[in-house]
């Protein structure tokens, strides 16, 4: 397969960002997204040391910088904006488990990094997500000590309560319901986690201070509103339901009731 | 020098050793906590769990990871689950069986009294985990639910659907946040360390890279450890993450630290097949797919032919046609036996000219009868998001056709060499997880890593470490503007430059690969004297061509990923050779070790306890000199010594 890849490259945080395009050929169909970017970044740095064996009309900024590990759909470090959905066109991926035979042969796909307030550009595609990090830190945890738990069949937790929890804590913390949503709001992503603990017994009596800070710091950072489009629904690559917005937003109320 | 080998083993009864050992270690009151500050490097579940559990005692901890959050270290990709020795399913598990279990597992190259620790403590992980609020598998009474793992024959592995690494890490991660936020521990994303400090011989701490700026930066210390993981990376593809690699383990070696068994490499026996060149990594499918899941290939040359040409299809050849052959060499645990035999099994039936896909490398794991016998729901319940990402990847529904699976390097066994204590040869320099060599011997079993990890981190060195130093509060803040700080951070500037310096024509990428192409011929799953020297001299010829001619794009000051994949690269290179050196030492086959010169006739793999049994630990020489073995025996005073027998 062959394609046309306008991509967004900027050098810095601070330099101005622009477009490049760029044509790669005989790609696999079997090939993810992120194989393609390895094999055009290959080109692109051969282009550095023999310009000749490179297609026309390939201006580089060399190698195009992304976040990736995993690359299995766990790790929530990739974070592509492919042809205006956050992971690209298939439903309830990452970015890694995106494969090109979901594309046109020949197609133009435009590829851009997590366009957010919150999630500042460090070069090109990568972006800066520590603003999860102090979300979290501002109360997504169960103050227990190392040593103080006891049995850990004294508590029970119904079966579908704890399926329901799982369900919310299967987040990868890649950002794409911000990247996604017209407000850039992180509320799925506070939703899961205030969400995943309040479900459980153990994360009861923290609840309300949990939910009271971990929204202060997700306003304080700069994440906007929620008007419930469900976008960030739509484009969460571990289809995280935005009942757990609700029950954020009942936590959040309990909370400030209880104040 | 051997005597630097000091393994710490408390004497006395294996059961009391570990309590022998706590009540020894000095304590060291809290407001001398307060003055001490220790570094740890990775935030997997070793790190960020050690991290966490140090913050809470009081110590100044700095983290580091090379990612942009510590959530994102690879223990988040582990699947299926984690052992505890809970006996909450009533079938005569104990902490004995699970130290017996990993012991044979590991093919009797670990220590008794580690193995026996790790069991001991085993359980208290899943109480802390819990408490954490991490949303294990649950009957319907409220109680948790386990499934069984290979190599064992009761129900002891805890679980979070297929996501199990996920859920740990996440509550590790939640633990140190609530430090950070506490002000305990300081953290440094997208870190690398490039070079361990060594002050009058002892461990002070680190040099790192800023990878977003680039900048070369100075970290001092009371004590380091190492949380980095395995080097499975050294072979290109395999189920690590892109980013794993073994750079910080290998400059501790540099400095000192003596590097153990790693010869020992695990091979998992249920990855996604390689499908072509583009492939940069390798996917797992849990083992635990494996309880329910048959692995078999067809009796028939002909029907194999007819798939590789996709005339038929495999659910439809029937039942008499198919050879389940775990099941038929291994009658007593079948489909689960542990991964290095189930890896030879497949290799073995592959090699026969058996193998499934067009590769002829892939054998089938089937889900027909289990989806008979449980039905849709229940088999969704358990392996449905693997279902669904198998699908992903091959465009393949495991519902409608049994998914392909072949063997992939997915773990290292062996690693920096510790004492009981977990600390290395050089004095406060710790190491924990994968990145250490100690309680796995020559093969791991399944939902035991997790369990290592959370083991070291929560439990072991945050007691262990407290004796070293118990003697150091005393002494002032490290100087990070001493001597030996300039000395290291010189040496880093002047590799960086050096790799920019010679803009050749490889990319890192294509050098990795040919490393890697190497190390699966020469140091994979079958290895032998005469292909291991090929391997040696191969490596020493790429390691050459690297230096000569490769190519790295961009800057040093700025965030330069080509910069960093060759820095570990030109690790990865050492890292082979000492793999194959202490492959072609050691001459017997052993865990996920096969020397094809020592095997029975039957082609099980044979063990040399005469000559054998002891940890291969290595010293550092030199640049271009050999290095040195030092042989740290095994002895075996509680367990009797077995060919592991996993047929009847």
């Amino acid at each position: 397969m062959e394609f046309n890849l306008k991509i967004w490259r900027q050098k810095n945080a601070k330099a101005q960002g622009h477009f490049e395009t760029y044509h790669i050929a005989d790609i696999e169909e079997e090939a993810s997204f992120l194989e393609m970017l390895d094999i055009l970044n290959e080109q692109l740095i051969r282009e550095g040391i023999d310009p000749v064996a490179v297609d026309k009309g390939c201006k580089s900024s060399g190698p195009v910088s992304f976040d990736h590990d995993c690359r299995e759909g766990i790790c929530g470090a990739c974070s592509l904006y492919i042809d205006g959905r956050a992971h690209g066109p298939d439903d309830h991926v990452t970015t890694c488990q995106l494969f090109m035979r979901h594309f046109k042969n020949g197609a133009t796909i435009t590829v851009e990094p997590w366009r957010s307030s919150g999630f500042p550009v460090i070069k090109d595609l990568v972006v800066d997500r520590t603003a999860f990090d102090k979300i979290l830190q501002a109360g997504g945890f169960i103050s227990v000590r190392t040593g103080s738990a006891q049995d850990a069949n004294n508590i029970l937790i119904p079966h579908d309560q704890a399926e329901k929890s799982m369900d919310a804590a299967a987040c990868v913390g890649c950002g794409a319901c911000v990247a996604t949503c017209k407000n850039g709001s992180a509320m799925l992503f506070v939703g899961a986690r205030v969400s995943s603990l309040a479900l459980l017994p153990q994360g009861r009596p923290e609840a309300a201070r949990r939910a009271r800070a971990m929204v202060a710091k997700m306003d304080e950072l700069g994440f906007g509103n929620c008007t419930n489009t469900r976008a960030c629904e739509m484009e969460c690559p571990k289809g995280i339901s935005v009942e757990h917005i609700a029950r954020l937003n009942r936590e959040f109320l309990k909370a400030k009731f209880s104040e | 020098m051997a005597d630097k080998l000091i393994s710490k083993i408390p004497d006395g009864p294996l059961a009391e050793k570990w309590t022998k050992r706590k009540s020894e270690i000095h304590l060291v009151s809290p407001n001398n906590k307060r003055k001490l500050e220790i570094i740890v490097v990775g935030t997997g579940l070793g790190g960020a769990s050690a991290a966490a559990s140090l913050g809470e005692l009081g110590y100044n901890v700095k983290i580091f990871c090379i990612s942009d959050s510590p959530r994102r270290a690879h223990s988040i990709a582990a699947q299926g689950g984690i052992n505890a020795a809970k006996n909450y399913q009533n079938d005569n598990d104990s902490v004995y069986r699970l130290f017996y279990d990993t012991i044979k597992g590991g093919d009797y190259r670990s220590r008794e009294a580690n193995v026996y620790r790790l069991a001991e403590v085993s359980a208290a992980i899943i109480d802390q985990c819990v408490a954490q609020g991490i949303p294990f598998a649950r009957e319907y009474g409220g109680y948790l639910a386990n499934r069984s793992f290979g190599g064992v024959q009761v129900s002891r592995t805890f679980y979070a659907r297929g996501q199990t690494g996920q859920q740990l890490l996440l509550g590790a991660y939640a633990s140190l946040n609530k430090e950070i936020a506490a002000g305990t521990v300081k953290s440094y994303p997208r870190h690398e360390m490039l070079d361990l400090v060594i002050i009058n011989g002892q461990a002070k701490g680190i040099i790192a890279r800023n990878l977003v700026t680039g900048e070369i930066e100075r970290f001092g210390a009371h004590a380091v450890v190492i949380a980095t993981g395995g080097y499975g990376n050294t072979y290109f593809l395999s189920t690590n993450a892109m980013n794993s690699n073994g750079s910080a383990a290998w400059q501790c070696y540099k400095k000192g630290a003596y590097f153990a068994n790693p010869c020992f490499a695990q091979i998992h026996p249920t990855c996604i097949p390689v499908h072509g060149t583009q492939q940069c990594k390798l996917t797992l499918m849990s083992e635990s797919l494996r309880n329910d899941g048959r692995i078999w290939v067809p009796k028939k040359m002909e029907d194999v032919l007819k798939l590789r040409k996709r005339e038929i299809k495999a659910s439809q050849i029937p039942e008499e046609d198919r050879d389940y052959y775990l099941e038929r060499r291994y009658p007593a645990f079948g489909n689960l036996v542990p991964r290095d035999v189930a890896s030879r099994a497949a290799k073995e039936r592959c090699d026969a000219g058996y193998g499934v896909n067009e590769t002829g490398l892939a054998v089938f794991l089937d889900f027909a009868d289990a989806i008979k016998r449980l039905g849709h729901q229940k088999v969704a319940e358990r392996y449905g998001n693997l279902f669904d990402m198998y699908e992903k990847i091959t465009a393949s529904s495991p519902w409608e056709e049994p998914m392909m699976i072949y063997p992939a390097i997915h773990y290292t066994m062996g690693g920096i060499w510790v004492d009981y204590d977990l600390q290395t040869t050089i004095p406060g320099l710790y190491a924990i997880g994968e990145a250490n060599f100690s309680d796995h011997g020559g093969n791991r079993l399944g939902a035991s890593a997790l369990m290592q990890g959370l083991a070291d981190g929560y439990f072991i060195l945050p007691i262990t470490i407290n004796d070293y130093l118990s003697h150091k509060f005393a002494e002032p803040k490290t100087d990070t503007s001493a001597p030996e700080f300039d000395e290291a951070e010189k040496a880093v500037k002047a590799r960086i430059e050096k790799l920019f310096s010679i803009k050749g024509k490889k990319t890192v990428d294509s050098l990795h690969k040919e490393l890697g192409l190497i190390m699966w011929d020469y140091v994979g799953m079958g290895r032998t004297a005469e292909g291991l020297k090929t391997g040696i001299a191969k490596i020493q010829e790429l390691k050459k061509e690297f230096w000569a001619n490769v190519n790295v794009p961009g800057e040093a000051g700025e965030f330069n990923q080509e910069l960093e994949k060759a820095l570990r690269l030109a690790d990865f290179l050492e890292i082979g050779e000492l793999m194959a050196r202490d492959a072609l030492n050691r001459n017997e086959s052993c865990g996920g070790h096969f020397r094809e010169e020592s095997q029975t006739p039957e082609g099980e793999a044979q063990r040399d306890d005469a000559n054998y049994m002891y940890v291969a630990a290595w010293e550092y020489k030199g640049e271009g000199v050999e290095p040195e073995l030092h042989k740290e025996p095994l002895k075996y005073e509680f367990i009797e010594v077995k060919t592991r027998n996993y047929k009847d």
